[in-house]
Formats: structure tokens, C-alpha cells, sequence
């Protein structure tokens, strides 16, 4: 049975009216969304959609001009730290930066804790054991400022899940990273959600990486969102009321593209993509 | 042997008092620096390492004014510029450009006009020097309480703050959503570095203080891999470098211009340059990039993946 039908699975977070009013600027209005236990979402939208907005809303780093996060039906702790990891957009790691993938991926077991971190065993163990997870063990005495960018994000969703969160929320963990590196995260990422019932909403800008494996998504645009299953969301009538503007939808070898139907003034359709990551992520993969 | 020995620790080093005193407070200075200053350069913080530098001279010349001991005023200066960079946030780009030009350079001119009024009092234009570049040899004994607890009260706010510094130097985003105050460990992060100047400043100079906080630390992280270790490496490097200066600095009163010693400052300064170009001969070993990819690239491609 799979989550979809299982409508008596009550959900893990519940996003419920939420609006964000920035500088007299509407980034996100009235957006609703759930996601269940062990889902995995995909978060898609054209950058500047609201994407990263609406993280931070559920992490609690921004709050919502308007509506309220719900986690297990009940308000959002102030602290959800232990409830929700976080691979934020972007890192940047100097080479020099004294610390392994393991320093990292044991900072996100205890640093947020004061006091000397004790050497234990079941401290070396448990990293030991996310480092496995995300299949980093060959780097983890590697400093992280020396990985490539897909290392870099596994030792990232590595720190991330050692505390055992229950939910999972990545922000474009995708970008920049080749196909095979891509690849590689989306089915780490997967894995995760599965095995250890760990619900994960990643976001990206191109949907294509993750249709294989999402359970659900949830398509931001102009501030507004819909979720549901792929062929529920990614569909003209409902991205077109997104956009506010007539939207065609592609399926090209079996590849997705969200392309603007407008007319220009001749009344000839204008198609450009939508999705900012169809152009890039295309020309990324011109050589595979 | 004991000639030899004799010839490269002069007689009477170990039982002169200004010697002692040089040995106790320049161990707790290299130690407090050697910790604080990984951090710092871990932080991207030596731009604000300076910047305290710089103002706590304007302190030490104030304190010298009034008769008071330098170290004081380099600590009260410190800790004073220290809460108004956070308050003002002068770590931002844009403000540094404004900081450097307009308030260090105020800062500094204050100090002179301090010296200048303080040598014409008291006619003794040693102080200037003593304030500017440090002399671990007319320290006066009677600081030295204060000068090793200071530098125990910053030892302990880092090893109270060590994993939530690295948290928030790592990612402050992370930080916040595990519910650190990313703001509050930055402003006690910075008033332990204005005692780690301090400390510095009283041993080899406010000018070059610095030196002491930076070149070890940035030594230690291209040696050692773990912040853990490269506090415990920078602390050593410093500790050597500062007992090599007083040592090089006894025995310079025998060198040429004869009865006047060469600073320990400069000594300290030049071996600590010294260990950092060292540090580039002793390469750190990077990890064989190539094979691990190969491990990487074939995990990648293995569609069943290993349980947790």
C-alpha cells in the first residue's frame, strides 16, 4: 500500500495557510501541504519560486506572516532540531578547514552541545554508521574542503541524519553536481527514506532527477503551491493556475519540461522553460 | 658538552627573575594564542583579530598615560572594541572597508598622540616601544596573576563553545536550526578573541600581536587535519617559538650593538615566519584523490545499496 492511498496515515508535518510577507513582498501565499512518514517529496519550482522560503519556514528560521506548522497534528516546538536535519543550499568549505567528513558528520551528533566533545565509543560508532549510510566511509578522514561536491553533500546528509532526525529537508542538493554524483544522492537520499522511515522534501529547480524515486511532490511558483503524486501536479490546468499564465507541459524522452505557453503579439506561442533548471540541466548533460 | 651548553643558555638565565617571569607569561600567552588563533583563521576572523589589535594599542598608550599597567588597558580597550564590532557588525564586508580606513586609523592616532604626551611627562621613550612591540623582559611580576587567569577564562570559554563554534562556522544556517544562538556565540567568540590579543600584546606588542595569534594557528591547520589536534599543534609551535625568542633574546646582549639585547619580539615574530614557511616544505598529505574517486564512482554506480 503505498502512502497515497493510505489516507488514515496521519501526517508527520502539515503546512496549513502559510504566507510570507518580505519587505512588502509577497514570497509565499496560503500554501498547504502534508507529507507522511518516510515520504519522499520533491520540492520543485523555478528559482525565486519561494523554495528556500519555505524551508526555512518549516525550520522555524522564518516565521510565516500567516498560517501554521504543524508536526504529528500538533503546533511546531520551538526546538525541532532533533526532529528536522537540514543540508542547507551551498556550503562553502575551504580546503584548509581543519576538519575530516567524520569532525562534520559528529558535529551534527552533538554540536549544538556545549561543553568538550568525549571521545566514546558509541559516539565513533555512530558516525561510523552515517558515514556507511551515505556510503562515505572511503573519505572520512579526507578533509571536507577537499571533496567534490557529491562527496561533500553525502558527508552534509550524513551530519544531517546521524541524530536520527524524522524528517529530512535538503535545499537543492542537486545543483552543480554531474549526473553520476546526482544520481548517486537522489538513491542515498531514497534508501534513507525508506530503510529508516525518514521523511525527506528536497528541493530542486529541475523535477527530471527525482521522478524515478518521489513518492510525491510539491510544485512552488509565484509564491503558490500544489502537491500531490507527479501526474496529479505536473499537469497545464494546475501549473497553469500557479503561474497565473498558460503553461504547456512535455514529455520529451521521457524527460518533463514546463514551458510558458504564451502567445506574442501575432498570436504565435512563445515556449521558453519555466523551469530554470531544463536549460542548464540539458546543457549540463549534452555529453552523457 | 657543558661548554657547548653553556655557550647557547647563558649563566644566570635560569635564575634571573625577568627571565622567569618572560618563561610563565609567554607559555600562557603561546597556549591561549595557539587555541584562539585556530579558531580565528578557522572563523575567517584575523581581519577582527587585527582590527583588536589596533584598538587595544590606543588602550595600552591610554593606560601608559595615566600610569596604569598596560595590560589593562590593552584588556579594557579589547573587550570595549570587541562589543561594538558586534554591535555594529564591522565583520561585514562593506563595514570593514569603513573600519579600516576610518576607525583603526583613528584608533592609532590616539595612541600616538597618548605616547607622545606620556614620553614627554615622563621622559622615557622605552614605553612606546614596550606598548608598540612588546618586551616579555620588564613585565611586571605583579600581573602575572592576571595575565594567567585571563588566559584560563578564555581557554575555558573555548572549550565550553568548541563545538558550537564549529557548528557555526561550518554552516550558521545549521546552526540556528538546531537552535543555537549562531549571534550570541559570535559576541562571546570575539570578546575571547580580545583576550587573546591581549595577551599577546603584553608579550610581544600590541603591532605585532597578531603574529603570534595567526602564524602558529594558520602553521598547525596545514600540518594536522583535526581542529582538535591543530589547537594542540599551534599551541606547541607557539610555546617553542616564544621560548626559542626569550632564549635568543638572553643571549643577544652578548651580540653586537654590545649590552643592549635585540628584541624578543623580533625573534618571535621571525620563528614564527619561520615554522610557517617550514610548513609548506612538510606538505600536508592529501588523501590519493584518484582512488577514491574510483571507490566513489563504483558505489555510485551500484544501484543496491548496502543496509544501514
Amino acid at each position: 500500500m503505498t502512502p497515497e492511498q493510505d489516507h488514515t496515515h496521519p501526517d508527520l508535518l502539515t503546512l496549513d495557510g502559510i504566507s510570507v510577507q518580505l519587505g512588502g513582498r509577497q514570497i509565499l501565499r496560503d500554501v498547504s501541504f502534508g507529507i507522511r512518514p518516510g515520504e519522499f517529496t520533491g520540492l520543485i519550482g523555478p528559482n525565486g519560486a519561494g523554495k528556500t522560503t519555505l524551508l526555512k519556514v518549516i525550520l522555524g528560521l522564518q516565521p510565516p506572516t500567516s498560517g501554521r506548522v504543524l508536526l504529528d497534528g500538533r503546533p511546531r516546538p520551538r526546538r525541532a532540531g532533533a526532529v528536522i536535519g537540514y543540508v542547507p543550499q551551498k556550503i562553502v568549505v575551504d580546503p584548509d578547514m581543519p576538519l575530516r567528513a567524520r569532525d562534520v558528520v559528529a558535529l551534527g551528533l552533538d554540536g549544538h552541545k556545549l561543553g568538550l566533545p568525549l571521545p566514546s565509543k558509541v559516539r565513533r560508532e555512530r558516525v561510523q554508521e552515517a558515514l556507511a549510510a551515505v556510503n562515505a566511509e572511503a573519505y572520512a578522514d579526507a578533509r571536507v574542503g577537499e571533496l567534490s561536491g557529491g562527496e561533500q553533500q553525502r558527508v552534509l546528509i550524513a551530519h544531517a541524519v546521524i541524530s536520527r532526525p524524522r524528517l529530512l529537508l535538503l535545499d537543492e542538493p542537486l545543483a552543480n553536481l554531474d549526473l553520476r554524483s546526482e544520481q548517486g544522492i537522489v538513491a542515498v537520499l531514497a534508501r534513507l527514506a525508506r530503510e529508516l522511515d525518514i521523511a525527506v522534501l528536497i528541493s530542486a529547480h529541475d523535477m527530471n532527477p527525482l521522478m524515478r524515486d518521489t513518492d510525491r511532490i510539491v510544485y512552488v511558483a509565484a509564491g503558490k503551491a500544489a502537491a500531490g503524486r507527479t501526474d496529479e501536479v505536473i499537469k497545464p490546468e494546475v501549473l497553469s493556475a500557479l503561474y497565473g499564465s498558460p503553461v504547456e507541459v512535455l514529455h520529451v524522452h521521457g524527460r518533463v519540461l514546463v514551458l510558458s505557453g504564451e502567445e506574442n503579439r501575432d498570436g504565435d506561442p512563445v515556449h521558453h522553460p519555466l523551469d530554470t533548471g531544463m536549460v542548464t540541466g540539458q546543457a549540463g548533460r549534452a555529453g552523457s | 658538552m657543558g661548554h657547548f651548553f653553556s655557550y647557547i643558555v647563558e649563566p644566570g638565565f635560569f635564575s634571573s627573575q625577568p627571565v622567569r617571569t618572560a618563561f610563565i607569561v609567554g607559555t600562557v600567552v603561546a597556549i591561549t594564542s595557539g587555541v584562539v588563533g585556530v579558531l580565528t583563521v578557522i572563523r575567517g576572523q584575523s581581519f577582527a583579530g587585527h582590527s583588536l589589535a589596533d584598538v587595544a594599542t590606543t588602550g595600552g598608550a591610554g593606560a601608559f598615560l595615566i600610569g596604569v599597567s598596560q595590560f589593562w588597558g590593552f584588556l579594557i580597550a579589547g573587550v570595549a572594541a570587541a562589543a561594538i564590532m558586534e554591535a555594529i557588525g564591522v565583520q561585514r564586508r562593506r563595514g570593514r572597508d569603513v573600519a579600516t580606513g576610518v576607525v583603526l586609523g583613528a584608533a592609532l592616532g590616539l595612541a600616538a598622540l597618548f605616547l607622545y604626551l606620556g614620553t614627554q611627562t615622563t621622559s622615557t621613550t622605552g614605553a612606546s616601544f614596550t606598548i608598540l612591540f612588546g618586551s616579555m623582559f620588564v613585565i611586571s611580576p605583579d600581573t602575572v596573576p592576571a595575565l594567567i587567569a585571563s588566559g584560563v577564562i578564555a581557554l575555558a570559554v573555548i572549550a565550553v563553545l568548541s563545538r558550537v563554534l564549529l557548528l557555526t562556522s561550518l554552516s550558521p544556517e545549521i546552526a540556528a536550526a538546531r537552535g543555537v544562538s549562531v549571534r550570541a556565540v559570535g559576541a562571546a567568540y570575539l570578546a575571547t578573541l580580545a583576550v587573546a590579543v591581549t595577551l599577546s600584546a603584553v608579550a610581544i606588542g600590541a603591532v605585532l600581536s597578531t603574529a603570534l595569534l595567526i602564524g602558529p594557528a594558520a602553521t598547525a591547520l596545514r600540518l594536522t587535519r583535526s581542529p582538535g589536534r591543530a589547537m594542540a599543534v599551534a599551541a606547541a609551535i607557539g610555546t617553542a617559538t616564544t621560548w626559542i625568542g626569550i632564549l635568543l633574546a638572553y643571549d643577544s646582549f652578548d651580540w653586537p650593538p654590545k649590552q643592549h639585547g635585540w628584541p624578543v619580539s623580533f625573534f618571535v615574530v621571525a620563528l614564527v615566519l619561520i615554522a610557517y614557511l617550514l610548513s609548506y616544505v612538510r606538505r600536508t598529505r592529501r588523501r590519493p584523490a584518484s582512488s577514491a574517486e574510483l571507490t566513489d564512482t563504483t558505489q555510485e554506480g551500484t544501484p543496491a545499496c548496502s543496509p544501514v
